[in-house]
């Protein structure tokens, strides 16, 4: 198979970036595939934590890029999944320690042995940004249903473009359907509408996200966590199965929810 | 608090629901953020501009003024394009 570098990026912060490079790149693995997760968030890392795998960091990206270790001995291996490995962030420097360059050089040195490599970057659109997008084959863009996400996704959208990646796809994050509902969160087709890039899956607002942050293991582990398994979705989805998108707010979801647990109770 | 906001949203219906403001006022910014475009895409229309128009009138190139102009609810493309004569007048 060839190997892809999948940037996941979304321009405003806080919008669950780090989350769903976490879940997306735990779900490849339990699909059998060879991932490794990019921290670029440099002086500001994440990924570790959410991941659980804090303790583990001796070298990080920026080690790897100056000649400090090789890259073998910075990457983590998940104890949990066979085949995941972390690069982490470095946590004292500052962004500008890679440049561009290095890190497309990082990205191919890695195509040699892993399926996906998973590039969580930094909020906003500086050197942070033009690093994490440099080595990158396809973007995918997290937004939630906010107009302050939305707007900062729309210019996302754009310098993607500018930089030639044309093909970015979009992970709305955080839905509440409820809310969707009474008609006080926007909706799936109105962010459609306005930023008219492809939609690569739904994740619903779900407090199980911040228990399985608290505790270091992706919600995606969890059987019973619905972000969890939107994730895994997104996750075949990107494997190239044709997976309808659920909306969260269809009724016949919810009945297919209901049919499942008659079924199980039988 | 859930019940005060039913009934006063059910008597109070021209209280658009809160997605439509989010959703006019997201288009609105948007209009502004993306008129902002860099000078080669000006450059671009303006070149696209003076080959369309040419077809059909003679224009002064160098003249020719084309920047896209933010209104209160809008953005405008203004073109200020003199024209030297009529090239071709087909009478139909």
């Amino acid at each position: 198979m060839k190997s892809r570098v999948l940037v996941i990026t979304s321009g405003k912060g806080g919008v669950g970036k780090t989350t769903t490079t976490a879940n997306l790149g735990t779900a490849l693995a339990m699909m059998n595939y060879r991932v490794v997760l990019i921290d670029t968030d440099i002086g500001l890392r994440n990924l570790d934590v959410v991941m659980g795998l804090e303790n583990r960091i001796v070298f990080d990206i920026v080690d790897v890029v100056h000649g400090n270790c090789k890259l073998k001995q910075a990457l983590i291996k998940d104890k949990r999944i066979e085949g995941l490995h972390l690069l982490p962030a470095a946590q004292t420097k500052d962004k500008t320690a890679i440049t561009p360059h290095q890190m497309k050089n990082l990205t191919n040195e890695l195509r040699k042995d892993y399926d996906f490599i998973l590039v969580d970057c930094p909020a906003g659109i500086e050197q942070g940004f033009k690093n994490a997008i440099a080595g990158a084959d396809d973007a995918i863009i997290v937004a939630t249903p906010e107009v302050s996400s939305v707007r900062d996704a729309d210019r996302i959208v754009g310098l993607l473009e500018a930089a030639g990646l044309s093909n970015a796809r979009l992970i709305i994050n955080r839905l509440r359907s409820k809310m969707v509902k009474r008609g006080d969160m926007m909706d799936i087709e109105d962010i459609l509408d306005i930023l008219s890039i492809d939609l690569l899956g739904v994740v619903p607002e779900d407090e199980s996200i911040v228990i399985s942050t608290n505790r270091g293991e992706p919600a995606v582990l969890d059987d019973n966590s619905r972000a969890g398994q939107a994730y895994r979705r997104i996750a075949r989805r990107l494997d190239g199965e044709e997976l309808e998108i659920q909306a969260f707010n269809d009724p016949s979801w919810l009945m297919d929810r209901f049919k499942k647990i008659l079924r199980l109770a039988k | 608090m859930a019940l005060l906001d039913f009934i006063s949203r059910f008597f109070m219906k021209d209280n658009p629901p809160s997605k439509e403001v989010a959703r006019e006022r997201l288009r609105l910014v948007l209009v502004h953020d993306r008129a902002s475009v860099s000078p080669d895409f000006i450059n671009q229309l303006k070149e696209d501009l003076i080959r369309v128009i040419q077809e059909y009138l003679d224009i002064d190139e160098d003249a020719l003024q084309v920047s896209l102009e933010n209104e209160e609810d809008s953005i405008a493309l203004v073109a200020n394009i003199p024209v030297k004569g009529l090239k071709k007048v087909i009478n139909q």
